[in-house]
């Protein structure tokens, strides 16, 4: 069969697999240790089999929080050479280095590097692209080019994915997730039904600094990546998370739609409910489903996406997924299940089931020195 | 609304024959034979016929013939009579148009594609009349590796098996609803199973508790509306079936008519008399497959893990990665049901255009599970218009353990396939719950008729399988080399696996 | 008050009095717990009190017994599934599933509700103190016997949905900050009825809104005060207010829909 990949090796339309999802934030931006979201993965083992689990972390590298740190997995050692080589030539590379490993029941681990890049100047220059544009181009090409040889894992800035064969706490300690501390934990626990063994296929799915760890499946699958397309996101790993992501991506990250909004277009009100909305707010939203119709994503799903700074849970417009959201203090928790929020917070100031397509929001407060890239990169481009 | 759709079908009557006895006046639950004393004749109202044939066998002097009306439409390929009637009826009606039964449109049957294999020379065949043919199957999980206690000079089983359905023939009763037909079918179809030593599935209607004492024959369904389920119904049967979909109408549930609700039906499924019981297809606790293991070991904890759990689903696109998921959520047994399945009321629309035929799906799962090292985890039951015994031995040699036999067992029993099981108004008494004519189907004849056609059916897989030189049935599991294949494309020999006739 | 330690597993710790047993169910895994509570049952324990749950699936499923149950923390999906009989109160917040397919018995949640509570429940009783999720009492039904959902505050959307009989009584309790409109309640019912206090409501396809009689009063006067009576609540302050009743459209709402 043509276009065999690994993560779909017997050729079915897409990956269908089962999941847990979890997500942490400290709001003043402090760092949290592996310990506790390893535990709330643990206590949602029943959702997931071991057979692929893995995490983003945000603020683990603040030595070079400019840098894109690229984590790029090879399944075939020949191709590092090449990958490497292309690394030097579109960008100015700062530290390269194996992510440290150590002992651990996993599957066959690949061989894991990490690059601290930066584009290089001259060559982003054009009237079309901003720097994003270009890395994300230049991660699309190392990922189709390269498919089941080598695979750019995470590309975001003071941040990185941790992923693989095994459970949460066995991918935890085959990375060292004990020696990194960051202000936000995305994490994913899946059992895969028909790719057992692809270290690549484990979630979270990463794009730029936009991460996202997903349950559910999107039957509306077909026409969201074939829209995708059209914008120049090459869907290579068929599953629904690297569209939901993608997604992300286009609608906030270069639309500049604001994050609270996007849940309009993933997850809108039936038309029952816009025609009854005043006239301004009714008039977005159907201009929402007149051009961004083909992503609404039908289907069951909750989702936890992670980008600098911010954390944000939805679930699908009929809510057929289960999502918690919890408050203690300073820390926010999204979950698939509240019995992993409590496992690490028992108690909690507030704790909620969001309804169906109402996107939940945590935001680093201002005081702290990270910022949010509210504009879209094409506004960006032109200040 | 004047109708404008013509009789499908003319009565004829042959008068020097008939001599007004009125029986098919009696038969007849479609109101097309009436008696005018004026007149002293029996004459017909060809509008109503439906040819389910009741009238041409109960007539004691043969003096009727159904034919098909001569006078219809021009003969067009795209615009059939079909196509043109249903479009009419729905600007009548403005409403969804019904049907039963299976699927009955010429999309490929690739039974009739596959050839069977004999010996000649090079090995035996075995004397089936003579000789041992062994067809007994057990379906369960299945233990990779067993262990075992050295007790000095004896060795015993240290290994639990889990829970497996013994079956002396691999042939069960597909799930027929309490509702879709009637108590006396139910009874019938218990009693076959129990004198065959097999089993038959309740359906999603719940099982009526004068059935209750041939639970170890029964297979317990448990479907989106969980009709009639409680700790009872689960512990009585032999083991447990979710229903997440059927072939005939894959995606959507079940759905019984309001005039099929009658007393002791509402009281089963525990809703009001005369209501339609619809219960659309998910499972409301199913809506992603790691609840499907919920559900599944849900059921596993209530009978103490003591029974088999199967998860019934219908043949789609993805077949295989879905089965892929079935088997990772624990069921010990999977049931595939192809677009041939058979109902009592679909949609058409849904009937005619949605799934796809069981030989493909079960090539494809059964290569799959195989691929993946999974295909021990569970048995797989292949359903959806199993014909013959040829079929059956087909379906085994693509990979299946047993089959489920819905239509015909209904057509041993009576059925002659008119499709109108949804009005309730069967003539043979089987798709109806008018007390008055479930008595046409009498228990203890019907159950005769059953054990009749499982024993035919059975010294006849014992003869292909003595052909072929094999006296077990397990060494044609998913043995496809002894299939060939006859004006089939190289694709679907590609997923049938199986070489054209001629190697 | 003296305890006694009985015979199990070296993991857990119990303490057992004349016939009320404890359990600390920290880190055992659903089917051991479900496996000790059986045992215990077995041996004629009829209260039975858990604490430190956090995630446990199918406590008190398929139970007969009627067993007073206590739990403490946070129970995992399908709490009650299938049981007919026991007792069961949570000081806590319970996921999705509870009560599925329950034919008797009686769940007090002293906290919130995930989704699909009640899923197909055909009798016996569940109260929620707070919140339920999407899609409470769905499919819930009962010819002879009566099953009822209280809820003390709010509901998600298709509240009832495919209803066969029994009672549902939402409360709206004390709605602090604004949520939104209840969406597609009974949708698709065909029997039994919706008690709504109070809240405003979009009816479903073959439900409609009517207004309560007196009949009516008198049920939810009953339900009501066993509710206040459950979670210590004023019962004259909940039981002012307007009721409205959802039922039916027909019984055959969708008789015309197919030919």
């Amino acid at each position: 069969m043509k276009n065999r990949r690994p993560n779909g090796r017997y050729g079915d339309d897409k990956v269908i697999d089962a999941c847990a999802v979890f997500g942490v934030m400290n709001l003043s931006g402090e760092s949290i240790a592996f310990r506790d979201p390893v535990r709330a993965m643990n206590c949602m083992q029943e959702r997931t089999n071991g057979l692929g689990s893995g995490f983003a972390v945000y603020g683990i590298y603040p030595d070079y929080k400019d840098a894109y740190a690229f984590h790029i997995m090879y399944m075939d050692h020949h191709v590092k050479q090449p990958v490497e080589n292309f690394l030097e030539k579109n960008f100015r590379v700062l530290l390269k280095e194996e992510i440290p490993t150590s002992e651990a029941e996993v599957w066959k681990p690949p061989l894991t590097w990490r690059y601290f890049v930066e584009p290089i100047p001259l060559r982003v220059r054009t009237k079309e692209r901003s720097e994003e544009d270009y890395v994300l181009d230049r991660v699309m090409e190392i990922n189709t080019s390269k498919i089941g040889s080598a695979l750019v894992f995470s590309s975001g800035k003071n941040m990185g994915v941790f992923k693989g064969v095994g459970y949460p706490e066995d991918i935890a300690q085959y990375f060292c997730l004990d020696e990194y501390e960051g202000y936000m934990w995305i994490c994913h626990g899946r059992y895969p039904t028909n790719t057992p063994g692809w270290w690549g296929g484990a979630h979270p799915f990463n794009i730029l600094d936009w991460s996202v760890a997903h349950n559910g499946e999107l039957s509306s699958y077909g026409v969201n990546w074939r829209f995708l397309k059209t914008y120049g996101y090459k869907c290579t790993m068929q599953t629904d998370t690297e569209v939901i992501t993608y997604a992300f991506d286009l609608l906030v990250g270069r639309h500049g739609i604001p994050v609270e909004v996007v849940s309009k277009i993933l997850a809108p009100p039936f038309w029952d409910e816009i025609d009854q909305m005043p006239e301004n707010q009714r008039k977005l939203l159907v201009a929402f489903r007149q051009t961004y119709g083909d992503l609404l994503m039908n289907g069951p799903f909750s989702v936890i996406t992670g980008r600098q700074g911010e954390m944000l849970c939805l679930t699908d417009r009929i809510k057929l997924r289960p999502l918690t959201v919890g408050i203690n203090g300073d820390f926010m928790y999204m979950s698939s299940e509240e019995a992993a929020i409590r496992a690490v917070s028992p108690t909690l100031e507030k704790v909620w089931n969001p309804n169906g397509g109402e996107i939940v929001v945590g935001r680093i407060k201002a005081s702290t020195v990270l910022e949010i890239q509210i504009a879209s990169r094409e506004m960006r481009k032109k200040l | 609304m004047k109708t404008y759709i013509p009789p499908e079908y003319i009565v004829e009557r042959d008068i020097t024959r008939c001599n007004k006895c009125k029986i098919c006046v009696e038969e007849c639950t479609y109101y097309v034979h009436f008696y005018s004393s004026e007149k002293d004749e029996v004459s017909s109202l060809n509008q109503n016929c439906i040819n389910c044939q009741r009238c041409v066998v109960f007539c004691p002097k043969q003096a009727i013939t159904i034919r098909r009306n001569p006078n219809l439409y021009r003969e067009k390929f795209h615009w059939t009579h079909e196509t043109i009637f249903t479009i009419k009826k729905q600007a009548e009606t403005g409403s969804v148009v019904l049907t039963g039964m299976g699927c009955d449109k010429p999309h490929m049957t690739y039974w009739d594609k596959l050839l069977i294999n004999a010996s000649q020379v090079t090995n035996p065949s075995i004397d089936p009349l003579r000789e041992p043919i062994e067809i007994r199957k057990y379906l369960g999980k299945k233990p990779k590796k067993l262990e075992f206690k050295n007790n000095g000079d004896t060795v015993s089983l240290k290994t639990d098996i889990a829970p497996q359905l013994l079956l002396e023939t691999p042939i069960m009763f597909a799930a027929m609803s309490y509702g879709a037909v009637n108590l006396n079918v139910h009874k019938a179809l218990a009693m076959a199973a129990a004198e065959c030593g097999t089993y038959f599935n309740c359906g999603e209607g719940g099982l009526h508790p004068s059935l209750h004492h041939y639970g170890k024959h029964t297979i317990v369904q448990v479907a989106s509306g969980r009709f009639g389920v409680n700790i009872d119904y689960l512990k009585v049967g032999a083991a447990v079936e979710i229903k997440i979909g059927q072939g005939a109408k894959p995606g959507i549930g079940g759905h019984l008519p309001g005039e099929k609700v009658n007393d002791e039906i509402a009281k089963t499924r525990m809703i009001p008399v005369g209501t339609d019981a619809l219960s659309p297809a998910p499972h409301h606790d199913i809506y992603s497959i790691e609840d499907l293991k919920q559900l599944v070991y849900a059921l596993k904890e209530v009978t103490d893990y003591k029974k088999p759990v199967a998860v019934k689903i219908a043949a789609v696109h993805n077949i295989a990665a879905i089965a892929s998921g079935v088997v990772h959520s624990g069921a010990d047994i999977l049931v595939v049901d192809g677009v041939r399945g058979s109902t009592g009321a679909a949609p058409k629309v849904i009937r005619d255009n949605v799934g796809i035929p069981i030989e493909l799906a079960l090539a494809s799962v059964d290569k799959r599970l195989r691929d993946e090292g999974i295909r021990g985890e569970v048995s797989i039951v292949a359903s959806g218009g199993i014909r013959n015994s040829a079929d059956l031995v087909k379906a085994i040699a693509l990979g299946a353990d047993a089959v489920y036999i819905g239509t015909a067992a209904l057509i041993a029993i009576g059925c002659t396939l008119c499709q109108k099981c949804y009005t309730g108004k069967c003539p043979w008494g089987i798709t109806t719950t008018d007390p008055k004519l479930a008595r046409r189907v009498d228990p203890v004849a019907a159950s005769k008729r059953l054990v009749n056609l499982i024993t035919a059916w059975s010294i006849e897989i014992k003869e292909i399988l003595g052909g072929m030189g094999m006296n077990y049935i397990e060494s044609l599991r998913g043995n496809r080399e002894q299939l060939r294949g006859v004006e089939l494309t190289e694709n679907e020999l590609k997923v049938l696996g199986v070489k054209p006739a001629g190697y | 008050m003296g305890a006694t330690f009985i015979d199990v597993d070296k993991n857990v710790r119990l303490k057992v009095k004349e016939r009320l047993a404890r359990i600390n169910a920290e880190g055992i895994a659903y089917h051991e717990l479900n496996m000790l509570i059986k045992k215990l049952l077995n041996r004629g324990f009829g209260k039975i009190e858990i604490f430190n749950v956090c995630g446990q699936r199918y406590l008190g499923i398929g139970l007969k017994d009627k067993a007073e149950f206590k739990v403490y923390g946070i129970p995992g999906n399908n709490l009650g599934a299938f049981m007919e009989g026991p007792e069961i109160l949570v000081y806590g917040n319970v996921q999705d599933g509870c009560g599925n397919t329950m034919s008797d018995g009686l769940i007090a949640v002293h906290g919130c509700a995930g989704d699909v509570l009640g899923y197909s429940m055909r009798g016996g009783k569940i109260f929620v103190r707070g919140d339920v999720g999407y899609r409470a009492g769905i499919h819930m039904k009962g010819l002879h016997s009566n099953p009822t959902l209280v809820i003390g505050r709010y509901a998600g959307a298709f509240l009832g949905e495919y209803m066969a009989g029994g009672i549902i009584l939402l409360l709206g309790l004390s709605l602090g900050e604004t949520r939104s409109k209840l969406r597609f309640v009974g949708t698709g019912m065909h029997g039994g009825v919706i008690y709504l206090r109070g809240t405003t409501a979009h009816v479903g396809k073959g439900a409609k809104i009517i207004e309560v009689d007196e009949s009516d009063m008198s049920v939810i006067r009953g339900l009501t005060r066993e509710f206040c009576n459950c979670f210590n609540l004023n019962y004259d302050e909940l039981i002012c207010g307007n009721f409205s009743k959802i039922v039916p459209l027909s019984q055959r709402p969708y008789e015309k829909l197919y030919s």
